[in-house]
This record gives structure tokens, C-alpha cells and sequence, in this order.
């Protein structure tokens, strides 16, 4: 059981550095099903977990250069207010009509973030640019 | 140019209070909301867009933890062993996205998309 969330643990750090999210959706089913916590209690633990994982991952992507500080600190303060409302909500109302909301929600991102690497097509390697022949 | 900005910052107010009430209702850190609307609204490519969703992730997931731990609901001892070894794997995944292709990361990305939302879905 142990191991099992040492494992699930590390593939969702892995998720969360590939795709710059907090690991949180397989933390809240690592720890609903491997080690048996209630769903609301696996959600604040997950919370929990997030914290050093975007801390570390924040920390390598301004090393690698892919980190815009003052974009990402500003979301983060004007997102207090709604993460504050959004643990009280949790606490007080049933989650299925929410989550029915948000799966709809995520298709749509999803189709647009589809159309939109379609749509731009190949992009050109800038590495590769200065070395090509002219047509 | 002030307009400009001020639209911008009224477009991450917007990003932060969706990701906020994300992270809350659903216990995860908001960047399923953050790097598709950084790239789809601000223009961010895939990497700067992951980058910068950690940094906003840090604050949003330590109040809505700390707001959690208000109501008792958070387990550290469970917490430090998923969060631990998520460390090592973040390292990792760092690592790994410098050496993909940054349209990957789009596309794997809408592949967790529709898996969430498989997953809210079902009973």
C-alpha cells in the first residue's frame, strides 16, 4: 500500500511538471483509492501535497527559463478569493451538478486546444531555421 | 497601452478566480484551467504556460490547504507520502517537457482534459 502511493505519488510530480498542474487529479483518487481516505478529506490532503511539487516545479522552470514570475504571482493572488469560496462550497453543498458543470467545461478547452494546434499547423524548429536552404 | 494592460490584467483576474474556485471545489492546484487559458487568451506557448501555472499554483493551493486544514480535513502524514515522492516525479517532468515537442504538451494536455472529465462524469 505503501509503495503503491509512493508510486502513484510520483507519477502525478511527473504529470505535473510534463503539463504544469499540481498533480492533484491522481492525488485525490491516489488517496481516495490506495489508502482509503474520505473523498472531501483525499481533496485537502491533495491540496496539501500540491504545495512543494509546484514549488519545486516553479523553481526548475525559472531555470529553464520558462517561468513569467509577475503573470504567475498575480493569478495566484486574484485567485485567493475563488479558492477560498471554492473549499467553503465544497463543504457545504453536494459535488455533482458542479462537477457535471466543470467536465463540460474541460471537453470545450479541450476542443479549442486541439483546433488550435491543428490549425497553426507545423511549426517551424528555430533551431533549425539558420541552417535551411532558401526555396 | 494602458487599456492594453489593463484588459490583460483583467484577463488574469478572470483566469485566477476560475483556477481558484477550481482548486477549491475539486482539490487539485487550478492548472487544468490555467495553461489552456494562458495559451488560448494570452498567447503563452506551451512551456511558459506550464511554467508560470506552478508559480500561480503555489499560492492557490496553500490557501485553499490552509482553508481546508480550518474545516480538519487534511491528512499530513498521507499528504507528505503522495507529496514526497511527487517531488522526485516533478523533477522529472520538468526535465522531460525541455525535450519534447512543445505542441506534445497541447495535445497531451487535451488528453487529460477529456480524461478528467470522463472521470467527473461517471457516477
Amino acid at each position: 500500500m505503501t509503495v503503491t502511493a509512493i508510486l502513484v505519488g510520483f507519477c502525478a510530480g511527473a504529470m505535473a511538471g510534463m503539463l504544469g498542474i499540481g498533480g492533484g487529479a491522481l492525488f485525490v483518487p491516489g488517496l481516495v483509492l490506495v489508502l482509503g481516505l474520505a473523498h472531501v478529506e483525499a481533496e485537502a490532503t491533495s491540496l496539501l501535497a500540491i504545495v512543494p511539487v509546484a514549488i519545486v516545479g516553479a523553481w526548475r522552470q525559472h531555470r529553464y527559463g520558462n517561468l513569467r514570475l509577475h503573470d504567475g504571482l498575480l493569478i495566484g493572488v486574484l485567485a485567493i478569493p475563488g479558492a477560498i469560496l471554492g473549499v467553503v462550497l465544497v463543504n457545504a453543498l453536494p459535488e455533482r451538478a458542479v462537477e457535471v458543470g466543470f467536465a463540460l467545461l474541460l471537453l470545450f478547452v479541450a476542443s479549442q486546444l486541439v483546433r488550435g494546434a491543428v490549425r497553426s499547423g507545423p511549426r517551424p524548429d528555430p533551431t533549425a531555421a539558420a541552417g535551411r536552404p532558401a526555396p | 497601452m494602458a487599456i492594453m494592460d489593463r484588459r490583460r490584467t483583467w484577463t488574469l483576474a478572470a483566469i485566477g478566480t476560475m483556477a481558484g474556485l477550481f482548486s477549491g471545489l475539486f482539490g487539485v492546484g487550478g492548472g487544468t484551467v490555467i495553461v489552456p487559458l494562458l495559451i488560448l487568451w494570452l498567447g503563452f506557448g506551451e512551456r511558459e504556460a506550464t511554467g508560470t501555472s506552478l508559480a500561480a499554483i503555489v499560492i492557490i493551493a496553500a490557501v485553499a490547504a490552509a482553508t481546508q486544514g480550518g474545516y480538519g480535513n487534511v491528512r499530513v502524514e498521507e499528504g507528505l507520502l503522495v507529496g514526497i515522492p511527487a517531488v522526485g516525479g516533478v523533477l522529472a517532468g520538468t526535465w522531460l517537457q525541455q525535450r519534447v515537442p512543445p505542441r506534445s504538451v497541447s495535445l497531451l494536455f487535451a488528453a487529460l482534459l477529456v480524461v478528467v472529465a470522463i472521470d467527473f462524469l461517471l457516477p
